[in-house]
């Protein structure tokens, strides 16, 4: 199987799907191209997260994500929300496939994105509150590989490509990890990779 | 739970005869084929008769056919064997854009040695247009590659109409008639091409063995040298039991498949009916008249298909779908988006491919099992709460 046991629990049944009409935060990510769309929406009392929903357009690891993120947060305070990382969410979750692990970015940038929306509500006028961690650096000890089918990189750093998909590759500014240079955002973390 | 198997396209199960076939050359009969004593011999009379056999089924003779391990491997010695054969007389390879990637990365490859490549659109039902391979041949053309049928999404293409345009003009054509050859009727000499495709696992035969159709006197490179075994068109020793059982499945195809294909298509009709009369926002793919009797292919809207086809998967209903996230690649379907559809529909992605063996009952089961999963994948999705809401206001 693809996918662990957890996983399928969480796609089979995810916790906490559904909307909040009068949410507190709302943070949206993803775009049809890359497959998957996540919205979160959270609840907020005494700096903690009362209440998290979501809706997920996506595969079976995306629904898995958002319902593990939507569980680890549940309860926490706001820094401690802020603190999940796609490392924890796809540990949680008992590991993800290589080439689903962006999924796991989406799951948690949502779920800050939403927390970034309360705080800007919350204190008009005021600067945004706690940063986003910033989205690891790709580590280049690490075997680099093609986004798409894991297949070897060839080439120098700032221009390479991947043989097999006939694609030329870029590194990601937010994330660091390679991505498809046609492409206006990252596969991997969503963000666009040209300003 | 019992398995319910509809994603044909992808592998069949191999027909108990095909197995009987086989079984004499995975124990006793193991002699090789080229070899000139007795126990070579009794083996090269059964690869013959297997020829013979995969000829009879697409009209062809004998000494037509290259056995090859897979429709890929097929697809491959068609384009590069033939372009590098032709190379004397042009560099220009025409393909559609809805080709299997074996087509579409052969020719890439060629690019890469100094061919060029024309890649001809299709219309949203995945139908290409004659006028429009005709329009983009040029003195320089030896090779034009346009599929039999798309497994993806069932269209029938006009391989014979191009086929002709190309003829006149002393241009090669092949087609890749993997998803087409033992469901419909196939004639080499009907369809007027150089060169067609096929595998055994989409008709009941056994995983290994496919083949290439290359008419008398065309000349084609091989891909593998070595020995003169496929009369010097593929060395290396031949997959006998797997030759032997794809010569049996063909020999069935050809006496069943017109019995075959009027009750696939009537059940493929009902789950086309079934699907699109029951649930909202399902569109069909492909062409509803020419289309591969036993194929339905669907895009959901505001659902993803490999969210989809593990909720089927769980229900014990195997499928397949062409959404980026089902992709290792997480690309969506070339052939979708070729189509002209938009991403987040193709998104949707859903491809049923029905077996001999389906049933009736089996088809109201799917129709039924479709409910209750789009439902809960809506409910989840932001883009139909998005869409309700726009519905609204």
């Amino acid at each position: 199987m693809i996918y662990s046991d957890k996983v399928m629990d969480h796609f089979a049944n995810p916790r906490n799907v559904g909307t909040l009409p009068d949410a507190d935060g709302i943070g949206e990510v993803g775009n049809p191209v890359c497959g998957d769309m996540m919205t979160f929406y959270i609840k907020v009392q005494d700096d903690k997260l009362a209440d998290i929903k979501f809706q997920t357009f996506g595969c079976g690891a995306a629904i898995a994500v958002s319902s593990m993120v939507s569980e680890m947060a549940m309860g926490k305070t706001l820094a401690e929300a802020m603190a999940i990382t796609n490392e924890k969410v796809a540990e949680e979750l008992g590991g993800l496939p290589k080439n689903k692990m962006h999924c796991s970015n989406l799951g948690a940038d949502a779920l800050h994105k939403a927390i970034e929306d309360f705080e800007r509500k919350s204190r008009p006028g005021a600067e945004a509150g706690a940063p986003a961690p910033a989205a690891d650096a790709h580590d280049h000890d690490e075997e680099c590989c093609c986004p798409y089918c894991d297949g070897p990189i060839e080439g120098l750093e700032d221009v390479c490509s991947c043989q097999h998909c006939e694609i030329e590759l870029v590194e990601c500014p937010s994330c660091g990890s390679y991505t498809n240079k046609a492409e206006a955002a990252c596969v991997s973390c969503g963000k666009p990779i040209r300003s | 739970m019992p398995r319910l198997y509809l994603d044909r396209n992808a592998a069949s199960p191999l027909h108990p005869e095909a197995l009987a076939a086989m079984m004499p050359f995975l124990k006793d009969s193991f002699g090789n084929p080229q070899s000139l004593h007795r126990d070579g011999q009794i083996v090269l009379e059964a690869v013959d008769g297997a020829r013979e056999s995969v000829a009879r089924l697409i009209g062809a003779a004998a000494d037509e056919i290259v056995f090859t391990a897979s429709g890929s491997e097929a697809n491959n010695l068609a384009l590069k064997g033939l372009a590098l054969a032709a190379r004397a007389k042009g560099t220009h390879v025409v393909v559609s854009a809805v080709e299997h990637p074996s087509v579409l990365n052969a020719a890439r490859s060629l690019e890469k040695i100094g061919f060029t490549t024309s890649v001809v659109p299709v219309d949203g039902r995945g139908r290409v247009d004659p006028g429009a391979v005709a329009r983009a041949l040029t003195p320089k053309t030896t090779i034009v590659s346009v599929m039999l049928a798309n497994a993806e999404v069932g269209t029938i293409e006009p391989v014979a109409e191009i086929a002709a345009a190309c003829r006149a003009r002393n241009i090669l054509v092949h087609t890749d008639a993997v998803a087409a050859v033992g469901s419909i009727p196939v004639d080499v000499a009907a369809l007027g091409v150089d060169a067609l495709s096929l595998s055994g696992p989409t008709f009941y035969g056994p995983k290994g063995a496919a083949a290439l159709f290359l008419k008398k006197g065309t000349r084609a490179l091989p891909l593998v040298d070595g020995g003169i075994q496929e009369a010097g068109r593929r060395a290396g020793t031949e997959n006998v039991p797997a030759i032997v059982g794809l010569g049996r499945a063909a020999e069935i195809a050809r006496a069943r498949l017109a019995e075959r294909a009027v009750r696939e298509a009537a059940l493929r009709d009902r789950l086309i009916e079934g699907v699109l009369g029951s649930y909202d926002h399902v569109v069909l793919t492909g062409d509803r008249e020419r289309r591969l009797p036993y194929q339905a292919s669907f895009c959901i809207a505001f659902v993803e298909g490999e969210s989809l086809l593990l909720s089927l998967d769980m229900k014990g209903i195997a499928v397949a779908s062409g959404s980026a996230c089902s992709s290792k690649s997480l690309k969506a379907s070339h052939v979708l988006l070729a189509m002209g559809l938009d991403h987040a529909l193709a998104q949707g992605s859903l491809v049923f491919s029905l077996l001999e063996s389906t049933t009736a009952e089996e088809i109201e089961t799917v129709i039924a099992a479709f409910g209750p999963i789009i439902e809960r994948l809506r409910k989840m999705s932001p883009t139909y709460t998005e869409f309700l809401k726009e519905k609204r206001s």
